[in-house]
Parts: structure tokens; C-alpha cells; sequence
């Protein structure tokens, strides 16, 4: 069960991240456009370093989740074309495996958004970081939280006209505690503010379970007739 | 096989189906017809298990359609060929078929019935051309694709083949592998209803024709 | 299936009935009793320093408490039932709890509305501000607001309401998880949130204060019953009305078949490109 479960949703995420490789609609659009956020950030506030600095987490983390919802949206566009959604409901992969794959490749492109999105951080705003680790082990913890609950929600509004605008109305705010949370230990590991970042990641990790858990137990709801 | 009772089934509020009655026997080519808007799309759906009979009674392969639980396990044991192809455009057409034969849960395996020989297998059944398989899905044509559609339904063997206008938008040579293939699955026992509006070629697989208006079975459903 | 008639509704105009009007009469009378309660007959709370002398505590801003703690309790309950009837929905898949899934919802979200304008209101004079953004219990109420919103935006989509239903339910069971976290931020962040932990404790307990305090959460118990019966109903009488539709549809459809025979009958060719194939 488990073993079918695993490969099945390693068959799914080969499936995304090979499309991505060749089709490059997130390396070349939704990566730029993230660093675009950075930039437009730097002008809406004056390109002033200290004030940068200060707010570089919670810009960094608006940025990725801005990001996110373009690549949910991908994600959820590669089966709706061709009868593929058919085909798959067809085809006897499971609800859970198709979501672990999905939200796994979302994942990985989270990750890669986000080391982009730190050269950003130290180029164009030029933080220091003052703990590596803590800095790493918060994106990849927010990043499993960002990338279920984008792919729940992604389902969700997949197949309704208005999907575009929906999307955002139901995503941020269940990731507004993840930004929270993510912002609060990027202070700490940029040592822009004086919090205790690896109890934030503690939170972030717990959240990340939640909506894992809730996203794969749900999705047969979202997928079946 | 397929045994349907005055069955109502919804698309969303329309009701596209008001009352179909029709059995299939195991070993039957049934062709069904009708107009544009009769439900030729919804029943042929509906029998693949993706579409919730709303009344009435529906079995298909021994599975009761009104139980969830048995449309899901229907669904693995038919092949439904709709109106797209099912393939990803980045992909290519080997990539298409393996990852189709994957998700239906063959593996590797070491003997003849892995997902690689299977693929080939097929691929050389549908006169797949060489130069094709390793070509993008966003290369084929219209009938290339439908070949390839086909060629991943296949490798999955099923029981029951639910085509839905398969001849529509092929060439000569794509009817001809069409029907090629529809006798070939009668001949390896498979059952198959197809819809489709190029009656003088499936007439040739002297199907039994059901006529379909209005959601209704007309005539031709084998229920008297 | 329930047809109308069960939920107590005949051929009438309305969606009241001798008892819920008899309920909303009894919801009106409490919600004034309440005010004279709240607004007049209860004492402002006032405290003398015990060193300095001084007069501290909340003064006349407490009385919007009285509605404000009840108000969060019903938005709990609410939300509470939504939970439950989502659970219901995905588990039974009947149009019962689906109905009661969005009536809850909707009622839950005026409720917290009403929650997030009372505790501003009575924010300003007591804490000097509008809005604390470093509140936990504030943020994560709005976030809690906010999902909701989004439950809403999805509820109007015209769609098949079956996978509306499930779609909601989803929403509905994320959106959730967020209670708790208003419910023991004001504990798990005692540093960064404004909100004490029980303002009961600290307040002169009085006999009429208490009183009041328990009339408010009666009185929106009893507005809580009163918008669920009358919008339970309103989305019952929707359901009733999509299968009625749905019922004449099928009627239609049957006779569209007798149309095309008809028509072949006499040798007509029945409409659309597939004419053709009528031999």
C-alpha cells in the first residue's frame, strides 16, 4: 500500500518536473517574476539598504508566495488539457498519490525559487547571514507547507472558470501563518530582528504536517465525480 | 457486460441521459448513434464508471455504478477513449505510453509482460511510425495522436472499450487501424462500444447499432 | 431524499412559521434586554490602585465586552457546526448536510465580522488603537475572517452542486484548523498579544456583571437559532427549487426523443451534422 502509494506519486512528480524541464515555464517565467517582486520592492521603498534589511524576510517570503501561486497554477494546468484529468481518473493512480507527486514536484520548484530568491536577498539587499542552517532548514520546512497547501488549493479551483481569481482569495490566507511563521525565523537567521527563529521553524514544521496530511486525505474528495 | 436500466444521469443540472436502457453482451461490437446532444458522450461515461447514475439500474463488468466504491474499480478494467488524447505535449510519445502504462500499475518486471515490452508490443500492433516515438506529443497530427491514444489504452488490456468517435478527424489509413484494432480486441474476447457517425466503416465490424435521441435508448438496445 | 414539505415548509411565501416567529420574538426581547443590561444597569468598571490612588480598568468600554465574548463564542459555534456538517458532507454526501455546512458558514462569518468591529470598537479607548498588528489572537481572527471570505467566493460559483459541496467542505476543514489557534493564541504568545488571558478574573465580579455576561451568550445563542432556522430553510427551498428543475428537465429531455421519432417517422432528417447516418 504504502510502496504503491510512494511510487505512484514518484511516477507523478518525474511526470511534472520532466515537463518543467523541457517546457521551462517556471525557470523562465515565475523565477523572474519573483525577482521582479524583489526588485519592485527596492523601489516601492526607496531602495533605502537599512530599511531593506530590516524587512527582507517578510519581503522575501511575500515574494515566494506571490511565486507559488504561479506555479500552483501551473501544476494544476498540466492536467486539464487533452482529457489528461479523465485519463487520469482513469487511469487507477490514487487521490494521495497524485497529490504527493504533484505538491513534490511544486516542491522541488519552491526550492530552486527560493535559492534564486536568496541571491537576491544578499545582491540587491545586501543582508548577511548570521545562521546558515536556520536559514535553510525554514525554507525547506515553509517551503512543504507553501507547496501543500498551494497543490490543495490548486485542485480545489482547478476546473472553474474563475480558477485565476479564486485561487488567491482561498491560498493566502491559509498561508498567511506560514508567512508569518517563515518571516519570524528568516529574522532570526538574517538577524533582522531578535526572535527565536528555530521555534518558529518548530511551528512551520508542524503546520507543514497539518496540511500535508489534510491535502492527501482530501484530494479524493476534490478528484472523484 | 454492460447492463443498463432506464438509468437518469446529470451533467451538472442537464439531464443528458433521461432513461437509457441497453444490455451489452461479452464478445459485442455495439455501435451507438445519434445526434449531436443525444448523450452518446454520457453514456459511454457513464459505463466507464465517471459519470454517477442519477436512477435507474446500471452493472458494467459486475460492478453496481451507483456505489462509488465500484465506479472506481470499473474504472481500471475499461479503456475510454474520449474526445482528447490524453497526452502531455512535453512528453514524448514513448514517455506518453510509459507513463499511462505505469499509473494503470505495471512495473518493470524481468519476463515479457513488463511496461517496455508491452509498449513496444503495442506500439508496433498500432503501426506507431519509428520516427514518431521519441518525437514530442505537440509534434503528431490529429491521427497521430488519436494512434497514440489508443496505443496507451492498449497496453493496459481491457476488458471493455469505450470508444468515443474514434474515426472522427483520421485519415484513411488512421479508420483502418481504428477498426483494425477493434477487431482484433473483439477477437481476443474484448467487448467494445463505439460511437461514431462514420456508420459504412464500422458497418464492416457488423456491429449491432443502438439508436440513441433525447438521452433514450430509440431502438436496438436488446431489451425487446 | 427530504422533500420541503420536511423542513416544515408548505406553499407559503415565507420562510417563518408560528414557532420561529414565536423564537424571533424571543431573540428580539433578549437582544434589548441585553442593552439595557450591557449599556445602563451594569456599573463601569473602575478600580482604585491599591498605593497610588489612582482610578485604572476599562471604564465604560467594558459594557461592549458583554457582546463582544458572546459574539466569539457563537463564531466558534458556528464554525464549529460548519466543521461538523463538512465532515458530514464528504463521509454522507447528502444535500442536508451541505445545506447546513453553508448556512453555519455564512452565519459564523457575520458573527466574526461582528467580532473583529466590536473588539476594534472597544480596542480604542482600552488599548488606544484600532488595529494591533502585533496581537496573534487579532491576526489570526482576521486569517480566520478572511478564509471564510474565500468559502463564500467559492459557495457563489454556479457549478454542479454536488462537487460544489465537496469543493466547500475541503475549504471549510482547513479553514477550521485556524480556531484553535485563535482560541490558545492568547496563551501559547503571552508576549505578543494585547488580549489577557481571562478579563473575567480581573474584573469585580459582581452578581448583575455575571448575570449579564451569561444573558449575552443566551441572547446570541437564541440569534444564532433564529438566522440558522430562517437560512437553512432559504438553502433548503434552493435545493428544492434546482430539483424541481432538474425534475423538469428529464420530462423535456424524454420528449425530445418523441420529437426525433416523430420526425423520422415521416421521413424527416432530425437536426444536426450526423444526419447522415439515419439510414
Amino acid at each position: 500500500m504504502i510502496g504503491r502509494i510512494s511510487r505512484d506519486a514518484w511516477l507523478v512528480a518525474c511526470r511534472d518536473l520532466r515537463i518543467e524541464a523541457r517546457s521551462r515555464v517556471v525557470l523562465d517565467q515565475v523565477v523572474p517574476f519573483s525577482v521582479l517582486v524583489l526588485v519592485l520592492f527596492g523601489f516601492a521603498l526607496d531602495a533605502d539598504n537599512r530599511t531593506l534589511r530590516t524587512f527582507a524576510p517578510g519581503l522575501f517570503w511575500v515574494a515566494v508566495l506571490l511565486s507559488a501561486l504561479l506555479a500552483v497554477q501551473r501544476s494544476a494546468t498540466l492536467d486539464r488539457s487533452d482529457g489528461t484529468d479523465t485519463a487520469l481518473r482513469m487511469s487507477g493512480l490514487s487521490p494521495i498519490s497524485l497529490f504527493l507527486g504533484r505538491a513534490s514536484a511544486v516542491y522541488v520548484q519552491l526550492v530552486a525559487l527560493q535559492v534564486v530568491l536568496v541571491g537576491g536577498l544578499l545582491i540587491l539587499y545586501g543582508v548577511d547571514v548570521e545562521d546558515p542552517l536556520l536559514l535553510v532548514v525554514a525554507g525547506l520546512v515553509a517551503g512543504v507547507a507553501v507547496a501543500a497547501a498551494g497543490t490543495l488549493y490548486g485542485a480545489l479551483a482547478s476546473g472553474l472558470g474563475v480558477r485565476e481569481t479564486l485561487l488567491p482569495i482561498l491560498l493566502l490566507p491559509v498561508l498567511a501563518p506560514v508567512l508569518i511563521g517563515a518571516t519570524r525565523a528568516f529574522d532570526d537567521a538574517l538577524g533582522a530582528a531578535a526572535v527565536d527563529g528555530w521555534a518558529w521553524t518548530g511551528l512551520l514544521s508542524l503546520a507543514a504536517l497539518i496540511l500535508t496530511v489534510v491535502g492527501a486525505s482530501t484530494h479524493s474528495a476534490l478528484v472523484e465525480d | 457486460m454492460v447492463e443498463l436500466r432506464a438509468v437518469v444521469a446529470l451533467l451538472g443540472r442537464f439531464p443528458a441521459l433521461s432513461g437509457v436502457s441497453l444490455t451489452v453482451d461479452a464478445g459485442e461490437t455495439v455501435l451507438v448513434r445519434g445526434p449531436n446532444g443525444a448523450g452518446k458522450t454520457t453514456l459511454l461515461r457513464l459505463c466507464a464508471g465517471l459519470v454517477r447514475p442519477e436512477s435507474g439500474m446500471a452493472i458494467v463488468l459486475g460492478h453496481d455504478l451507483t456505489d462509488g466504491v465500484e465506479r472506481r474499480a470499473v474504472r481500471r478494467r475499461v479503456a475510454l477513449l474520449g474526445h482528447g488524447a490524453a497526452l502531455y505535449d512535453d512528453l514524448t510519445v514513448v514517455e506518453n505510453l510509459r507513463f499511462w502504462a505505469r499509473a494503470a500499475g505495471l512495473t518493470s518486471g524481468s519476463g515479457d509482460d513488463g511496461v517496455e515490452q508491452r509498449v513496444a508490443g503495442v506500439l508496433d500492433r498500432l503501426a506507431v511510425p519509428k520516427r514518431l516515438v521519441d518525437q514530442r506529443a505537440s509534434a503528431l497530427s490529429q491521427g497521430q495522436r488519436r494512434r497514440v491514444a489508443l496505443a496507451a489504452l492498449a497496453v493496459r488490456r481491457p476488458e471493455l472499450w469505450l470508444l468515443d468517435e474514434p474515426h472522427a478527424g483520421l485519415d484513411q489509413a488512421g479508420r483502418d487501424i481504428v477498426d483494425g484494432l477493434i477487431v482484433e480486441a473483439v477477437a481476443a474476447g474484448g467487448t467494445v462500444v463505439v460511437s461514431s457517425h462514420e456508420l459504412e466503416r464500422v458497418a464492416t465490424l457488423s456491429p449491432r447499432v443502438v439508436t440513441l435521441a433525447g438521452g433514450q435508448v430509440l431502438d436496438g438496445g436488446g431489451l425487446g | 431524499m427530504a422533500t420541503t414539505t420536511d423542513a416544515g415548509l408548505g406553499e407559503r411565501d415565507t420562510t417563518g412559521s408560528p414557532r420561529s416567529r414565536l423564537l424571533g420574538i424571543a431573540t428580539l426581547i433578549a437582544v434589548a434586554i441585553l442593552g439595557v443590561l450591557a449599556f445602563a444597569l451594569t456599573e463601569p468598571d473602575v478600580r482604585i490602585h491599591p498605593e497610588t490612588g489612582e482610578e485604572f480598568g476599562q471604564f465604560d468600554a467594558v459594557r461592549m465586552l458583554y457582546v463582544h465574548v458572546p459574539l466569539v463564542i457563537v463564531t466558534y459555534l458556528s464554525y464549529g457546526i460548519c466543521a461538523v456538517a463538512s465532515i458530514g458532507v464528504l463521509v454522507k454526501r447528502t444535500p442536508w448536510w451541505d445545506v447546513t455546512a453553508h448556512t453555519a458558514a455564512e452565519i459564523g462569518t457575520i458573527f466574526c465580522g461582528l467580532v473583529l468591529v466590536t473588539g476594534s470598537i472597544w480596542g480604542r479607548p482600552v488599548w488606544n488603537t484600532w488595529w494591533e498588528w502585533g496581537d496573534v489572537r487579532l491576526m489570526t481572527t482576521l486569517v480566520l475572517f478572511l478564509m471564510f471570505t474565500g468559502y463564500l467566493a467559492l459557495r457563489r460559483i454556479t457549478e454542479d452542486p454536488r462537487r460544489q459541496a465537496r469543493r466547500a467542505a475541503v475549504v471549510a476543514l482547513v479553514a477550521v484548523l485556524d480556531i484553535p489557534l485563535v482560541n490558545r493564541s492568547v496563551e501559547w504568545w503571552e508576549n505578543r498579544t494585547l488580549h489577557q488571558r481571562s478579563t473575567l478574573g480581573e474584573l469585580k465580579i459582581e452578581d448583575l456583571t455575571l448575570f449579564t455576561l451569561f444573558f449575552g451568550f443566551v441572547t446570541a445563542g437564541l440569534v444564532l437559532a433564529w438566522l440558522f432556522l430562517h437560512r437553512f430553510r432559504v438553502g433548503w427551498l434552493e435545493r428544492a427549487a434546482i430539483d424541481h428543475g432538474v425534475a423538469a428537465a428529464i420530462v423535456e429531455r424524454q420528449s425530445e426523443t418523441s420529437d426525433a421519432e416523430v420526425r423520422r417517422s415521416v421521413g424527416e432528417q432530425p437536426e444536426g451534422p450526423e444526419e447522415g447516418l439515419v439510414p
